[in-house]
């Protein structure tokens, strides 16, 4: 079953349209919500957990209808803020029972998940301290915590890696896919960052200006939007010889899709293992140096352009 | 000891037993707002809170406390047979100590929440913003009344250990629970009114107190005034514009109990309804406003 189903969703503002006939079914998992800023992921949030009403379309949670079961809905999901939400003069202990009271677990139960949560976090001595003095890792693991405590089926994350180190970043990675590989708690995460949610969701739903532009298993995704980045030198004492076209027709005769970037970088679609083999046997036939060759990392705006170019046949 | 030790086969080690699911009840929005209700009132106090924070409230209790055990104390040693200042009165009296309270505790219990922005985390859970505000309302309310109604039982409990007339005493302790309880809803609901309006917890002190005091001054210039100009049989109105003078002459109109001359006169019949609708209407309106003003968050 779907944990969460929109069906036509809009919101819009006096000003803007924050979501424009939103239709997406997200499955059981680690479920990537990527857009830009402003692209309506903050919006959607407040709509699945009922806290504001849509404008047109429908949308239901766990199976229960965001307009009419916003309680019922908020019982079993867990919601983790971007922004920071932690009062600095208590510890974690205190505020973390005290939300799981919130969340209306009796007394006890409230202590006993909170020790348990915070452990599963990975904040130990530490969590008798005042929430003051934590790093921003440690903070990060406080919020994570207050979404986990009631023990959620689904929880939302907006923007957990936000403000980390990259050490720090990829403790927060790993930490969501434990969530739901150990815990059994679905996951959807937002991020800006495409590659970020490539190495920890099963899928990945892309919107901008409020509209769905792509969702598919974070699989196809890599698939279709993998560049390898080659750049080769100048043939040895034969000025007049260009390596870059040489490279770009043999390639291209070799099958694969070529594109250059303008400067002295060609961009070859990666569709298996045998191209990095194409490469190397065309760089050697022309007796050409071989500077580099990478995957490219992806963001965000790559998946934009990779999208009208896939888009653009259509129109010609 | 040894008798103590555990086999080898012990069963008590500490596993990792890895994430375990949660299959006990949900108590739901009822014990969510009475938890909330509960950890706000400590908080007013200070309880559970550092050291630091229990300062400023314990002191006004301490303050408002001290002057009855005073009275009490010495109307027994002397034998006087009557306490020298009536309940309503002492409240009266005290007003200033009352403003001081509400003022340093009612941000306590909305600014923080505001100022550090944890307010979207008690919202993602089933508790709604109107249960948040009727907890926060709730928890105010009883602290201003534990307060002053804490005082005027030392006076009742003493009048009773001097052996003083019990009808009289336990007629005007009950008037002064009516004050104590108009104090609670109008203290309470002005002070958070003005706590919700900001996330800074002095500018929400210092806008709370300026309220009761700026309120005052100008209350009793208008009074002032009436009385040079000859209007003085209307000048009972003006302790409309105080809330301690409102609560003050409703009390003495509703109970016909002789007022301190020197701040405000007895309203008339029509006077004294109105007052009774203004503590009405400052109690609910200022409940009401604070729904609204959590509606949009």
């Amino acid at each position: 079953m779907a944990v969460i189903t929109t069906d036509n969703l809009t919101k819009r503002f006096p000003r803007v349209t924050a979501l424009d006939h939103l239709s997406v079914e997200v499955q059981p998992g680690v479920v990537g919500l990527v857009g830009a800023n402003g692209a309506g992921k903050s919006t959607l949030i407040k709509i699945l957990l009922g806290l504001a009403p849509a404008t047109e379309g429908s949308a239901r949670v766990l199976g229960l209808d965001v307009a009419t079961q916003g309680g019922a809905i908020r019982e079993h999901v867990g919601y983790m803020p971007e922004h920071d939400c932690l009062p600095p003069d208590v510890s974690a202990t205190e505020f973390v029972v005290h939300m799981a009271r919130m969340s209306g677990l009796p007394a006890t139960a409230a202590r006993e998940r909170t020790a348990d949560i915070l452990r599963h976090v990975g904040l130990y001595e530490e969590r008798y301290r005042p929430i003051g003095t934590y790093s921003t890792g440690m903070k990060q693991r406080v919020k994570l915590a207050q979404a986990l405590v009631h023990d959620p089926q689904l929880v939302l994350l907006d923007e957990p890696t936000n403000g980390l180190d990259p050490v720090g970043r990829d403790d927060m990675l790993e930490l969501i896919r434990r969530v739901h590989r150990e815990f059994g708690i679905s996951v959807l995460v937002t991020s800006h960052l495409l590659g970020e949610l490539e190495r920890t969701c099963d899928h990945v739903v892309v919107i901008d200006g409020g509209k769905l532009l792509r969702s598919s298993s974070t699989a196809d995704l890599t698939a279709a939007t993998s560049l390898l980045a080659v750049e080769v030198t100048e043939r040895q004492g034969d000025p007049s010889f260009d390596a870059d076209a040489a490279l770009l027709a043999r390639l291209t005769e070799a099958g694969l899709t070529v594109t250059a970037d303008g400067g002295h970088v060609l961009l070859v679609e990666l569709t298996g293992d045998e191209v990095y083999d194409a490469i190397r046997d065309a760089v050697a036939e022309l007796g050409v140096g071989l500077i580099r060759l990478e995957q490219r990392r992806h963001h965000i705006s790559e998946v934009f352009s990779v999208d009208t170019v896939v888009e653009e046949p259509a129109h010609v | 000891m040894s008798e103590t030790r555990v086999p080898d086969n012990r069963q008590d080690v500490i596993h990792d037993i890895g994430y375990r699911h949660y299959e006990g009840p949900r108590l739901g929005i009822g014990y969510a707002t009475r938890s909330l209700y509960t950890s706000s009132l400590r908080g007013a106090f200070g309880l559970g809170r550092s050291g630091k924070s229990k300062i400023l409230p314990m002191a006004m209790a301490v303050i408002m406390a001290v002057p009855a055990l005073i009275i009490v104390a010495v109307s027994i040693y002397v034998k006087m047979g009557k306490l020298p200042v009536d309940y309503p009165q002492y409240l009266t009296n005290l007003q200033f100590v009352t403003a001081v309270f509400t003022a340093a505790q009612a941000p306590v219990l909305l600014s923080r929440d505001l100022r550090f922005m944890t307010v979207p985390l008690y919202f993602s859970r089933p508790l709604r913003s109107s249960d948040y505000v009727r907890a926060k309302y709730a928890a105010m309310v009883s602290a201003v009344f534990i307060l002053t109604l804490m005082p005027m039982l030392i006076m009742w409990i003493g009048s009773m250990l001097g052996s003083m007339d019990f009808g009289y005493n336990t007629q005007h302790f009950a008037y002064g629970v009516v004050a104590a309880a108009f104090y609670s809803l109008v203290y309470a609901g002005l002070g958070l009114l003005i706590a919700s309006l900001t996330p800074r917890r002095g500018f929400g002190v210092a806008a709370i107190i300026a309220l009761f005091m700026v309120s005052a001054g100008v209350s009793g210039a208008l009074r002032g005034v009436m009385h040079v100009t000859g209007h003085q049989a209307a000048s009972f109105w003006v302790a409309m514009l105080n809330p301690g003078f409102l609560i003050d002459s409703t009390v003495s109109w509703m109970f016909n109990l002789p007022l301190r001359g020197n701040v405000a006169e007895m309203p008339t019949t029509i006077g004294g309804i109105a007052f009774l609708v203004e503590i009405a209407v400052l109690a609910a309106g200022t409940f009401f406003l604070l729904v609204r003003r959590y509606r949009k968050i």
